[in-house]
């Protein structure tokens, strides 16, 4: 398993969860686990994914889904796990 | 699993906190390029830093984009050229040749600096060493990214006055051989005491010799994590405040462990060790000035900063250790003047000098650094500054340097421009009584009783 975190940060629209999750279903990205919570109008979403089936090149897609969040107002960044692992593991 | 809280916790570092990895610096031997024709050691050099460095660029790049921490530097060490150009070097212009020849491999590979054009002289000086020494102030003034150091005193062998005294008038020369630029030259040449083989940190970094092949070695930073995880115990105990710092720096450190694991990998090129240090640049919130202050000094100068100095340097290095495999090169508190906005604005106020710079790098991880003194300080006096700061490494088995700018044409009242990272500095006043009796006895400090071990 190959798992990144998806953080998605903005003003809450109608759509932003379909969205995001339409374009990691387009790229056979798995989805492991969704929080969600809104705070005084602010949408904040973490997911869990599991991109061990991505055909494209892992940078493309980080770059394609911070392109989207352009798109829809929001902020979307897409990391690999081992960073949050690292400092919050022992 | 990661949970959401975490997830904010380490992109708020990254995003509002400064939290980056600052340098990944790839060491490269050099002495399979050793030659007693001066035109084929330049081309040795040249191939092998040209070919081993050619992906740290967009490897660097590559873990950035997928991680999501900016990597902000990624630089080469190499070993001393002192030694390597032994053979082929009979003169100090000989010298300059390899450090174009570096400068332009610099500029192909895409790194921004690239150290080693250095000198390791502790006990003495031989001749290509010295050619060496004289040819720094021409080698960076004729360059743009080579950065230069000298390395004249340990705790095993005491310190070469000969060259302290030589390295006073060399500082002096760089200065003058770089005036038009607020002798900028100077912001690249560090004069050491207990150098360390390891180091990933510019401008000091060079690959030792007892290095291997290449290595990869990892800086990492976040004065600004630190600071903002301090106003959370505002008014707390020392312990509380001890622990917070300990385990920020494990936060930080695990970061440039991920990192130099991950282009250790990719490179094929074995990891040597993560460099702990809180290195801060002139970014707002990226202050190691600050975090004192957040420690409770109204400025950093105040009475009492070399105890809270002493205490974050200690922390940072607890909480750093456990985080990495392989801990070395400078690991602890960088005190920069120009590059920290804090030391800025401490000393215009008035509440931060040399002396008390001095006292603190007793208990921090380097020197006095990047200090901005008067162009029409006498060489004689610092090769004074110079050998006070390596009698403190040597007695206290520590690492220390000096990177002064005797800026030409300035004065106290005046400010120096490096530009980016490496900020600017108001001129700070220097001590003016003399020293030149001193100075100029010839020969070497013994070394300390203490380094009689065996």
């Amino acid at each position: 398993m190959n798992r990144c975190v998806v953080t998605v940060l903005g003003k809450d629209t109608v759509g932003i969860t379909a969205k995001v999750c339409t374009y990691l279903a387009d790229h056979k990205i798995n989805i492991l686990d969704i929080s969600q919570t809104i705070i005084q109008g602010y949408f904040n979403m973490m997911m869990i994914v599991d991109v061990t089936s991505l055909e494209k090149d892992f940078k493309l897609v980080c770059d394609e889904l911070e392109q989207l969040g352009e798109k829809i107002g929001v902020n979307i960044r897409c990391q690999k796990e081992e960073i949050f692992e690292k400092m919050h593991r022992l | 699993m990661i949970n959401m809280y975490e997830v904010s916790e380490t992109n708020k570092m990254i995003e509002q906190e400064n939290l980056d990895v600052r340098t990944i610096t790839l060491g490269i031997s050099l002495f399979d390029c050793m030659d007693s024709n001066l035109e084929e050691l330049n081309r040795k050099i040249y191939e092998k830093i040209t070919t081993v460095a050619k992906d740290l660029v967009s490897t660097g790049e590559d873990i950035e984009k997928e991680f999501g921490i900016p990597i902000v530097n990624k630089r080469i060490s190499i070993t001393p050229i002192g030694l390597i150009g032994a053979a082929a070097c009979k003169s100090p212009e000989d010298y300059v040749t390899i450090a174009k020849t570096l400068d332009r491999a610099a500029r192909e590979v895409g790194v921004n600096f690239i150290g080693g054009y250095s000198a390791l002289v502790s006990k003495g000086m031989t001749t290509s060493d010295e050619n060496l020494i004289r040819s720094i102030p021409q080698a960076l003034a004729c360059t743009e990214r080579i950065c230069s150091s000298v390395n004249v005193g340990s705790t095993r062998t005491g310190i070469n006055m000969d060259a302290v005294r030589l390295c006073g008038q060399i500082v002096k020369d760089t200065a003058e051989a770089t005036k038009d630029n607020d002798s900028l030259g100077c912001a690249k040449l560090v004069v050491f005491c207990n150098a360390p083989d390891d180091n990933p940190f510019m401008a000091g970094a060079f690959l030792g010799v007892t290095e291997a092949d290449a290595v990869i070695n990892v800086g990492v930073s976040g004065p600004g994590v630190v600071k903002k995880a301090l106003e959370k115990v505002r008014g707390k105990g020392f312990e509380e405040l001890c622990e917070t710092i300990k385990k920020t720096a494990f936060k930080v450190t695990r970061v440039g462990q991920l990192v130099a694991g991950e282009a250790s990998k990719r490179l094929g090129i074995p990891f040597g060790i993560v460099d702990l240090s809180l290195a801060p640049t002139p970014a707002i919130g990226d202050s190691v000035a600050e975090i004192l202050e957040e420690i409770g000094l109204e400025h950093v100068g105040a009475p009492g900063t070399t105890a809270a100095l002493a205490l974050l340097n200690d922390q940072v290095k607890k909480g750093g250790v456990m985080a990495s495999s392989y801990v070395g090169g400078l690991s602890g508190a960088f005190i920069p003047v120009s590059e920290d906005q804090g030391m800025i604005d401490a000393v215009n106020l008035g509440a931060l000098s040399l002396e008390k710079l001095e006292a603190m790098t007793c208990v921090c991880s380097v020197g006095l650094d990047m200090i901005a003194i008067p162009g029409d300080t006498k060489a004689s006096t610092i090769s004074g500054i110079i050998a006070d700061e390596m009698a403190i490494g040597m007695i206290n088995q520590k690492t220390t340097a000096v990177r002064l700018i005797p800026v030409i044409g300035k004065k106290v009242g005046d400010t120096a421009e490096f530009g980016g990272l490496l900020g600017y500095a108001p001129i700070m006043p220097v001590n003016e009584f003399g020293c030149d009796a001193f100075v100029n006895r010839e020969g070497r400090i013994p070394a300390p009783i203490h380094s009689f071990k065996n």
